[in-house]
């Protein structure tokens, strides 16, 4: 491990308190709440061993024990408490913490606004900064349909859905078992298995249109597995459409929106963009909505398809195209 | 090396946190056991002390960079001249914070938000000392939540800490109009995600005016350009950046017709809805920007039909023009 002096330090002098306040605990658990392997945490439990008051007699020392696979911590009184926030670490958590007072329906907000003022308290100076840092975690769905997630999942129930799939403009209905729900990426999706899909699948928050928590076990099967979402909501698949559009300069936006494949400035400000997609029916819409910013490149169906659904539109505002 | 450092650091703070009385550099020298056997002590009995006096001095600053308060004092008549050091315990100690186990629960589910190292480092440790006060934790309620903020924009870390330490920074931008590329001077004022995007407020200096800058916008380094504290940030002034941006917004009624069964996503937002004979009804929207309605109503093709305004009808047909055009062009 490839990590300053200090920061062990850091981590040792948060570490003596939490030991001091859990005595017994397996290393296993320990280690996961710091983050590190059980290697490294018997490797810190040894320096500990070994550090004390001045004089470092036998009875200076701190008294450390993990021989059963449980650690207990003895004799380190002068560092028992843990070191005041710092600056980063209250930011993190006061601008974390005033996002999810901001979302109505999430949690127990009666729990965030006091824990909230506690921290603001405790931390002090540390706070200060705290203004100049905002996150939004917008809430654009029903306030009651976030309650109701909240509730099956807390009570393993299942949800009766109503949802809308904008590409293919209907509302379907789904009975769903709910695994998590989550803000990603500027939106906040219910993950669950669907049974009419028989699949995993993540609904966003505010194209539910009707929701009921039923009074039926939801717990979904075993096999179920969450996404993974380390590389980001639109991570595209192997077997999806490969498109290339020309977008004009005042439209690069749609760079940072979407994943690409790749980039090709041109001369005249205008991009080459490559990216792939399974739904090439949003990507018609999304070369509508660019409102003769994009024009499609490749595949040729494609480019068909949007101006035949420019023409129809045009059509019926009784113009001829 | 690093293992031997960080046990002289530890016994440093053990051993002033544990004095009550401020200890001169020399008593610290032979309570510190690290210190007395540092190389050069039994090579060179006349340059340790300079050995240790330059060691001591960097520790020092170390653990003030970890927030550790180090106090010094000249003042006891004890020691003269010489300078004494000492930790002041309460100021060192987390007060206790008293947090019932639903409390706990939601600072926890608050250190999750961060994804990025620079923050979700900070957070979990912050969480770790919060926990070490001893209450229990209830996570009853919290099940399956997993509000997180998911961002890679490799900017971030230099400019929350160039907000936070009020650093000028200079870096690399490229303008989402044109697409041009320039070297912008920025008194950073403040970060805000929305939508999960990173953005930036601040003075541009080659500007002199105030700025908004997208993180994914940024290529290239952000390099310091001046010292830390150098600017003053205006009252106030990062509000509407931070409060979204786009300042007072009116709302007003569109009129929109959309096919039977069609256009889902619009007739879930209608404030009202009619029918209109002949398979289609008619829509009340309310909206706040008439261009980002035209885009919206662009994508529902011919399923719906701007009525009224007069002006989203035409922002509606000039685009459709413009995708024709584009579609047909070279």
């Amino acid at each position: 491990m490839n990590e300053s002096a200090t920061d062990r330090l850091s981590r040792l002098l948060a570490m003596v308190p939490w030991l001091l306040a859990h005595q017994g605990v397996p290393l296993e658990e320990a280690a996961a709440e710091f983050g590190i392997d059980q290697a490294q945490l018997v490797k810190d439990l040894e320096l500990l061993f070994v550090c004390g008051l001045p004089g470092h007699l036998p009875d200076d020392l701190i008294e450390a024990d993990w021989e059963n696979g449980v650690v207990y911590l003895a004799n380190a009184d002068a560092i028992s408490r843990p070191l005041r926030l710092g600056v980063d670490e209250a930011l993190a958590l006061i601008v974390a913490l005033r996002a999810l007072a901001d979302v109505p329906g999430l949690g127990d907000r009666d729990a965030v606004s006091r824990a909230l003022a506690k921290l603001e308290a405790a931390a002090g100076a540390a706070a200060a900064g705290a203004a100049r840092v905002r996150v939004e975690l917008p809430q654009d769905s029903d306030a009651t349909v976030v309650r109701a997630c909240e509730d099956a999942l807390r009570h393993k129930r299942r949800l009766h859905l109503g949802y809308l799939v904008p590409h293919r403009d209907e509302t379907t209905e789904r009975d769903v078992d709910p695994m998590r729900l989550l803000h990603v990426e500027g939106h906040w999706y219910l993950e669950g298995w669907c049974h009419r899909a028989e699949a995993v699948r993540m609904f966003r928050l505010d194209r539910v249109v009707g929701v009921r928590v039923l009074d039926v076990e939801g717990s979904p099967p075993a096999t179920a597995r969450s996404r993974d979402l380390s590389a980001g909501l639109f991570a595209p698949g192997p077997n999806d459409t490969l498109v290339t559009l020309r977008v004009a300069a005042h439209a690069r936006w749609v760079v940072d929106y979407y994943p690409v494949e790749s980039v090709q400035e041109r001369d005249d400000g205008s991009l080459l963009v490559r990216l792939r997609t399974a739904d090439t029916a949003w990507l018609r819409q999304l070369v509508l909505r660019l409102g003769g910013a994009a024009r499609v490149v490749d595949p040729c169906e494609l480019a068909d398809d949007v101006a035949a659904a420019a023409r129809a539109a045009l059509a019926a505002y009784d113009i001829a195209p | 090396m690093s293992a031997a450092k960080t046990e002289r650091l530890l016994n440093l703070v053990i051993c002033l946190l544990s004095t009550r009385r401020p200890l001169t550099k020399s008593q610290i020298r032979q309570a510190v056991p690290q210190y007395a056997g540092s190389e050069s002590a039994s090579t060179d009995p006349t340059g340790s002390t300079e050995a240790f006096e330059r060691m001591f001095e960097r520790d020092k600053d170390e653990l003030r960079e970890l927030g550790i308060p180090l106090v010094t004092s000249s003042q006891d008549a004890l020691f003269g001249d010489e300078q004494g050091y000492r930790v002041d315990r309460e100021a060192y100690a987390l007060p206790d914070v008293h947090l019932e186990p639903d409390e706990l629960a939601v600072v926890g589910l608050a250190s999750r938000v961060w994804q990025q190292a620079s923050l979700a480092g900070p957070a979990a440790r912050a969480l770790t000392k919060l926990k070490a006060l001893g209450a229990p934790q209830d996570d009853g309620s919290l099940i399956g939540l997993e509000p997180r903020v998911l961002t890679a924009e490799p900017a971030f870390e230099a400019l929350w800490a160039a907000v936070r330490d009020r650093v000028p920074v200079r870096f690399t931008y490229r303008t989402a109009s044109t697409g041009q590329v320039a070297l912008r001077t920025v008194e950073p004022w403040a970060v805000a995600n929305w939508r999960g995007r990173w953005y930036l407020a601040g003075y541009d200096r080659d500007r002199g005016a105030p700025r908004m800058f997208r993180l994914s916008r940024v290529e290239g380094q952000v390099r310091a350009a001046g010292k830390p504290g150098e600017y003053v940030i205006p009252d106030g002034a990062p509000a509407p950046v931070l409060e979204g941006g786009a300042g007072d917004t009116q709302s007003a009624q569109a009129r929109v017709r959309v096919r039977e069964g069609a256009s889902q996503l619009l007739r879930h937002r209608a404030r009202a809805v009619h029918a209109a004979g002949q398979g289609w009804h008619e829509l009340d929207l309310e909206y706040d920007d008439l261009e980002a309605l035209a885009e919206e109503l662009l994508t529902h093709g011919a399923s719906a039909v701007a009525l009224e305004p007069p002006a989203l009808r035409e922002a509606v047909v000039r685009r459709l023009r413009a995708v024709l055009a584009a579609a047909e062009g070279p």
